[in-house]
C-alpha cells in the first residue's frame, strides 16, 4: 500500500510529510502521543517539586548540582533541536542527502548529550553516594531527569533505525511522514529539557 | 524504487519559502539561546533576590518552549488546530496535577 502514495516522480508536494492519509494519520497521532508525555513529564515534575526538599539527611540539590556540566547538556540539546529543524528544511526542498547529514548531526549531539548525563549520574552515585534509594528527592529526582534520559535513548534509536533503513530508499511519500514524526518528538524532548534545566536544576541551585 | 520523489526539483517560489521559514527558525533558535544564557546567568551570579528569580526564569522557560512549538513544530501555520487543542489540553492537565501535587504535600 505504501508504494502508491507517490504523486509524480518529477514533483515533491510542499507538504511531503501531510500528502498522504497515513502521514496526515501519524502527524495527529504523534500530536495526541504528545498531549498525554505532557500530563506524564507532569506528574514527575510535581512529585519532583514536592519531594525536592526531603532529602533524608543526604545530599541537597544545592550540594550535588553544579551548572557547568547542565550548561553544556542544555546548548547540546538546543543545537540538536535546530539541526533537526535544518533536517526537515532540506526534507522540504526535496535533498534526501543533505537531510541525512543533518539528522546524522542530530544523532551525535544526541549522543554526547547523553554521554554527559551517563557522566553526571554516575558522579553522584560515586561522590556523593546519591542513589535512587537515597531519599525521597533522589528517587523523584531519577525518576524524572531519568525518564527524560529514556526517552533521548529512544529518540536515538528511532532516528538510528530511520537513517539506516532507508538509506539505500532515497526520500518518499511513505518514509516522510516517519521522519517528520520524529522531528517532532525530538523537538518535544528539547521542550521538557528546557522545563528540567529551569525547574531541577537552576531552582535547585538557587535553593 | 521507481517510485522514488528522490529528484531535488522543488519550485523555486516553494524553495524561497522555505528559505524565509529557516530564517524564522534561526532567530528562534538565537532567542532561545539568549534566554537559556540569561537564566543561567541570574542563576549563577546570584543577581536577583531568591523570590524574583524563580518566577523570572520560569517565565524565560515559558517563552523559550513557546518558540519550540510555534516555531520549531510550526504549531503557528496552519492546520495545527489539533496539535494546539493537544498540547493545551496537556498544559491544562499539567497545571492541574502539580497544583494538585503542591498542594498536598505542602498545605
Amino acid at each position: 500500500m505504501s508504494h502508491d502514495h507517490s504523486l509524480s516522480p518529477e514533483v515533491m508536494p510542499q507538504e511531503p510529510e501531510k500528502a498522504t492519509l497515513e502521514g496526515k494519520n501519524k502527524f495527529f497521532g504523534l500530536w495526541f502521543f504528545l498531549g498525554g508525555e505532557t500530563v506524564l513529564f507532569a506528574s514527575f515534575f510535581g512529585t519532583y517539586l514536592a519531594l525536592r526538599n526531603s532529602t533524608a539527611g543526604g545530599p541537597t540539590s544545592t550540594d550535588l548540582f553544579g551548572l557547568e556540566l547542565v550548561f553544556i547538556m542544555t546548548m547540546l540539546l538546543l543545537t540538536s533541536s535546530l539541526t533537526s529543524v535544518y533536517a526537515m528544511y532540506h526534507m522540504k526542498n526535496n535533498d534526501f542527502k543533505k537531510m541525512q547529514l543533518w539528522l546524522a548531526i542530530t544523532a551525535f549531539l544526541g549522543m554526547g548529550f547523553l554521554g554527559c548525563e551517563i557522566y553526571e549520574f554516575a558522579h553522584y552515585i560515586h561522590e556523593f553516594g546519591f542513589t535512587f534509594r537515597s531519599s525521597a528527592f533522589g528517587s523523584a529526582f531519577y525518576t524524572l531527569v531519568g525518564f527524560h534520559g529514556g526517552h533521548v535513548v529512544f529518540g536515538l534509536s528511532w532516528l538510528i533505525a530511520l537513517m539506516v533503513r532507508n538509506a539505500k530508499r532515497g526520500l518518499n511519500l511513505y518514509n516522510a511522514p516517519k521522519y517528520y514524526t520524529f522531528s517532532l518528538y525530538w523537538h518535544f524532548i528539547d521542550v521538557v529539557w528546557v522545563f528540567i534545566f529551569t525547574v531541577v536544576y537552576l531552582m535547585g541551585k538557587v535553593g | 524504487m521507481s517510485e522514488n520523489t528522490n529528484t531535488n526539483s522543488v519550485n523555486s517560489f516553494q524553495k524561497k519559502r522555505n528559505k524565509d521559514e529557516m530564517k524564522k527558525q534561526l532567530i528562534s533558535f538565537a532567542l532561545m539561546i539568549g534566554f537559556t544564557i540569561i537564566a543561567f546567568t541570574l542563576v549563577a551570579t546570584k543577581a536577583m533576590d531568591k523570590m524574583f528569580i524563580i518566577p523570572v526564569i520560569l517565565l524565560l522557560a515559558i517563552i523559550q518552549v513557546a518558540f519550540q512549538f510555534y516555531y520549531f513544530m510550526h504549531m503557528k501555520d496552519k492546520d495545527h488546530e489539533f496539535p494546539s487543542m493537544m498540547i493545551y489540553g496537556g498544559v491544562w492537565a499539567a497545571v492541574l496535577t502539580v497544583a494538585t501535587l503542591l498542594t498536598i504535600a505542602w498545605w
